[in-house]
């Protein structure tokens, strides 16, 4: 035995060892023994076509959050405004990302415009127009710049505040992640209530306390007409079979206090067993509320969650200390969801399911169990050929061939890929292939021995002419495999993954490994004893 | 030594097959153009078209017609209901339309409904897939995006690799850019988009000479319109599995017909013969063993995936099957003879001018 192939031998056995080990812990036998503290702790992780579970595609509505940001930014110009003595009415948000402004007095001009100059950046003046009656509409528009940071601003706080929710509502293992387009993509492995988490992780909550108007005219209110500052929503009333209706209720606009302000959200149980959510303010807020409740005693104060009004009890007294609670005749359930998506604050903008994937954990199984049975009746039937067909150098092609599904399987692991059911596909694909390489190895001794060559000479020829042949052809494969990772989502992914780790894998072991089994074969024979191949 | 299946003195006359071959090739395209056409298009499953799957699986023999009847009260848009996988799996496959109905009221709809229709009758909701129409079409043109580019690179592979000509490579990936820029421009549908794209290629590969990247990307076009054709005769959908199975066609077909290049390179290079054609011939034979065995092996793993695999990676390993066959036909049949269309003379100088260099 030379030099080189002693340590050829030994890179083998190490890259052995490498996918033993790294394949070991995915196996459930293994899991539960002792063996597992001494292997490396990576297993495969299954994808959510195999495990159950939920896949969701949201859609942050970008329009909403600078119509709410512009809105905001409007709000803070009439205010800041009146601090330099200049009045301005209240802005109102036109569409396509526009706000419109009307100063008072057309002599304020030059000062108004210095002032949005210096303290409001992130608005440009669009147009200006002089009324009859000395009034001046201004239309602003946000800067490019500062759309392009709101976009992302957005994203990441609405991720932030899924997240939060997710990790609140318990799942192991969640994937949340920013997708092209203003999109989220959520992966709950193992959820097996679609409704209760899209609830959960779609609902806005934005949370707002404000002043019912009791004097309002119900009847005409439905119809649309209300007072200036003034707005219609509706109340939601719990029947007794969980249903609930909705009755109209007319609010005072401006809310005196929002979600923003909160600290905790807990769900309790009255003295009936009912449960109710109580909140905690920080200083701020308590400060405010404690202001709020003081100034409306024997007023009804609604609490508004995404514009519908959950309560609206009377205020009985001024409430200090920053607490206050949500009763509204809550499932223990929805009590407790409701705390959670308080806690976890409210989403910058509504978002839209654009995509829902679920899978029972049964199919998982199913699908587990079938792409296994087809692997291994497929690689049988493989290994069967080969040893019929090719002899000793088929059994030297089914041992690189076992080796190769076990190195495919351990670089999942190691790498920490997801194996999904295409990815299966893509290993029984492999299999397949696999052997692809050895036989136009293979097939190339045999044209070398039939010139005459001596087994070993032939051995060496045929490697060395089949080998450039093998890059260039499996080259290709790996290409239309990067392409499908890049262009591909989820499944197809893993797929794309399978594949190169399996052409790679292959031509390891179908180069490298047989050539050693091959000189191990013949180092020991006579130069001239023939080859069974 | 173990068992032949090809004789090694074997001769057959492929390059003499080769107009019986191009009828059967047209034959089979234009059937599949003519059934896409008749179709008013591909067939696109909820991936690409958007809408809402739902698979229930039942602890008995149900029918579709009895699902279909339980349903009737539900009245889900453009309901269609078809039984799924084995026959003894008991599965039954559920699409509706899903722009006016949101998900959650599909399950309702279909629970409520199958429970007082099917009483005694167990059933499950093993999957419910929603996409929306908007996610659908961006799949949609991302699907047609990648294989545009698998294309695309691996004509440049070939080009660069086979005829040291990574410049002539170059050119054509840039004309491909700009050709498929200007057609973005004017506002081309994604499906001129993708005629254009093959039609510059090839053009672009004639015209620069560059013929074994003709030769294999005309072979690779030829496989996936016969597979796409295929699926549209039997009235399958497209999904995001089966831009898989396609791009792994190209894949399979490319690796088959570089290996048959490969030889005639090297044959060419030794001289072992002054016609392009005998050599050609004498090219497929020798690797003629390979081609069969490898082809058969694929088949024999894919088509014990399209057995036991399970319903929902049927037609995946379906597409595999006709890809994988056609592929190994082409790399014999079509790539090859057009290797040969453009003149011995022009590669022979190629060959001489790359050992130069």
């Amino acid at each position: 035995m030379n030099g080189s192939l002693r340590w050829k031998i030994v890179l083998t056995l190490l890259v052995v060892v490498f996918g033993v080990a790294y394949l070991l812990p995915s196996l459930p036998a293994v899991q539960n023994s002792g063996m597992a503290h001494f292997l490396p702790d990576d297993k495969i992780s299954l994808g959510l076509d195999l495990k159950g579970g939920i896949h969701l595609t949201l859609g942050v509505d970008m329009d909403k959050a600078m119509d709410n940001n512009l809105s905001r930014m409007g709000d803070d110009l009439k205010a800041v405004a009146r601090e330099e003595g200049i009045i301005v009415l209240k802005p109102k948000v036109l569409k396509g990302e526009r706000v419109e402004a009307i100063l008072l007095k057309q002599d304020q001009q030059e000062k108004l415009e210095k002032l949005v100059k210096e303290n409001f950046g992130n608005l440009t003046i669009l147009s200006t127009a002089v009324k009859p009656d000395g009034k001046v509409t201004y239309v602003f528009a946000p800067t490019p710049e500062y759309k392009k940071y709101l976009t992302k601003l957005t994203m990441d706080q609405a991720i932030k505040t899924i997240r939060n929710r997710i990790d609140q509502f318990g799942v192991a293992e969640p994937d949340i992640r920013k997708q092209q387009g203003n999109r989220i993509q959520v992966q709950l492995p193992g959820m097996q209530d679609p409704e209760r988490a899209i609830k959960i992780i779609g609902k806005t909550a934005h949370l707002e306390f404000k002043l019912v108007d009791e004097a309002a005219d119900l009847e005409k209110a439905q119809k649309g007409i209300v007072a200036p500052g003034r707005e219609v929503t509706v109340i939601m009333h719990r029947l007794p079979d969980g249903s609930y209706i909705e009755k109209p209720i007319v609010l005072k606009k401006d809310a005196m206090l929002t979600g923003e302000y909160i600290t905790d959200a807990q769900t309790r149980f009255d003295q009936f067993n009912q449960p109710y959510v109580t909140l905690n303010f920080n200083s701020r807020g308590a400060r405010i509320f404690e202001r709020v409740t003081g100034e409306n005693i024997k007023k009804r104060m609604a609490i508004v969650l995404d514009g519908k009004v959950y309560s609206a009890p009377t205020i009985q007294d001024k409430i200090a200390g920053g607490r206050a609670s949500i009763t509204g005749s809550y499932t223990t359930e929805e009590a407790h969801d409701l705390a959670i998506v308080l806690r976890a604050g409210s989403l910058p903008a509504p978002v839209k399911i654009l995509e829902q994937r679920t899978v029972g954990p049964s199919l998982g199984q199913e699908s587990i169990d079938k792409g296994v049975a087809a692997a291994v009746v497929g690689s049988a039937l493989v290994l069967v050929f080969m040893l019929v067909y090719y002899g000793f150098a088929g059994f030297v092609a089914d041992i690189v061939l076992v080796l190769n599904v076990v190195l495919i399987l351990a670089g999942l692991a190691a790498f920490g890929a997801t194996l999904t059911l295409p990815g299966i596909a893509g290993i029984i694909l492999t299999i397949g292939m696999a052997v692809d390489a050895n036989v136009i190895i293979f097939e190339r001794i045999r044209e070398e021995l039939r010139r005459g060559l001596t087994a070993k000479a032939a051995i060496i020829e045929g490697y060395s002419r089949a080998t450039l042949t093998i890059l260039d052809a499996n080259i290709t494969t790996v290409i239309a495999a990067v392409i499908l990772y890049q262009f591909g989502t989820g499944p197809v992914r893993g797929f794309a993954v399978t594949l190169t780790l399996g052409i790679l894998t292959s031509m390891f072991t179908a180069i490298f490994v047989t050539r050693i089994l091959f000189d191990l074969y013949t180092s020991k024979r006579a130069a001239d004893a023939p080859l069974n191949i | 030594m173990g068992l032949q299946i090809i004789k090694p003195d074997t001769k057959i006359d492929f390059i003499g097959f080769k107009a019986k071959a191009f009828v059967i090739s047209a034959v089979l395209i234009l059937l599949g153009l003519g059934s896409l056409v008749m179709n008013g298009g591909p067939k696109y499953g909820i991936d690409f078209a958007g809408g809402i799957v739902v698979q229930v699986k039942f602890d008995k023999e149900v029918g579709v017609k009895t699902v279909k009847g339980a349903l009737k009260e539900a009245k889900l848009p453009g309901l269609v209901v078809q039984s799924f996988g084995h026959a003894d799996d008991n599965e039954i496959l559920l699409r509706t339309s899903s722009s006016e109905i949101s998900s959650s009221e599909v399950r309702d709809k279909i629970s409520s409904g199958l429970e007082s229709g099917l009483k005694g009758t167990g059933f499950e909701i093993q999957r419910l897939e929603m996409v929306g129409p908007k996610v659908g079409a961006d799949l949609r043109t991302k699907a047609i995006e990648a294989l545009y580019f698998a294309v695309l690179l691996i004509a440049i592979y070939i080009s660069g690799r086979f005829e040291k000509r990574w410049f002539a490579a170059a050119i054509m990936a840039g004309g491909l850019f700009g050709g498929i820029t200007l057609l973005q421009m004017i506002g081309m549908s994604t499906t001129v988009l993708i005629f254009g794209a093959l039609f510059i290629t090839i053009g672009l590969c004639w015209y620069l000479k560059l013929n074994y990247a003709l030769g294999a990307i005309v072979a690779l076009i030829h496989d996936i319109m016969i597979t796409v054709g295929i699926f549209s005769l039997l009235g399958k959908e497209f999904d995001l599995t089966i831009i898989a199975a396609l791009l792994t066609i190209i894949g399979y077909s490319l690796n088959d017909t570089i290996i048959v290049f490969d030889r005639i390179r090297e044959n060419l290079l030794g001289k072992i013969s002054d016609s392009l054609a005998e050599t050609i011939n004498i090219s497929i034979n020798q690797t003629l063993s390979r081609t069969i065995l490898t082809s058969g092996t694929t088949l024999l793993v894919v088509a014990a995936l399209f057995a036991l695999g399970g319903g929902v990676i049927h037609d995946f390993a379906l597409a595999l099957l006709i890809g994988v066959g056609v592929g190994t036909y082409s790399s014999i049949f079509v790539a090859s003879p057009i290797l040969l269309g453009f003149g011995p003379s022009k590669i022979e100088d190629d060959m001489e001018e790359a050992e130069a260099a």
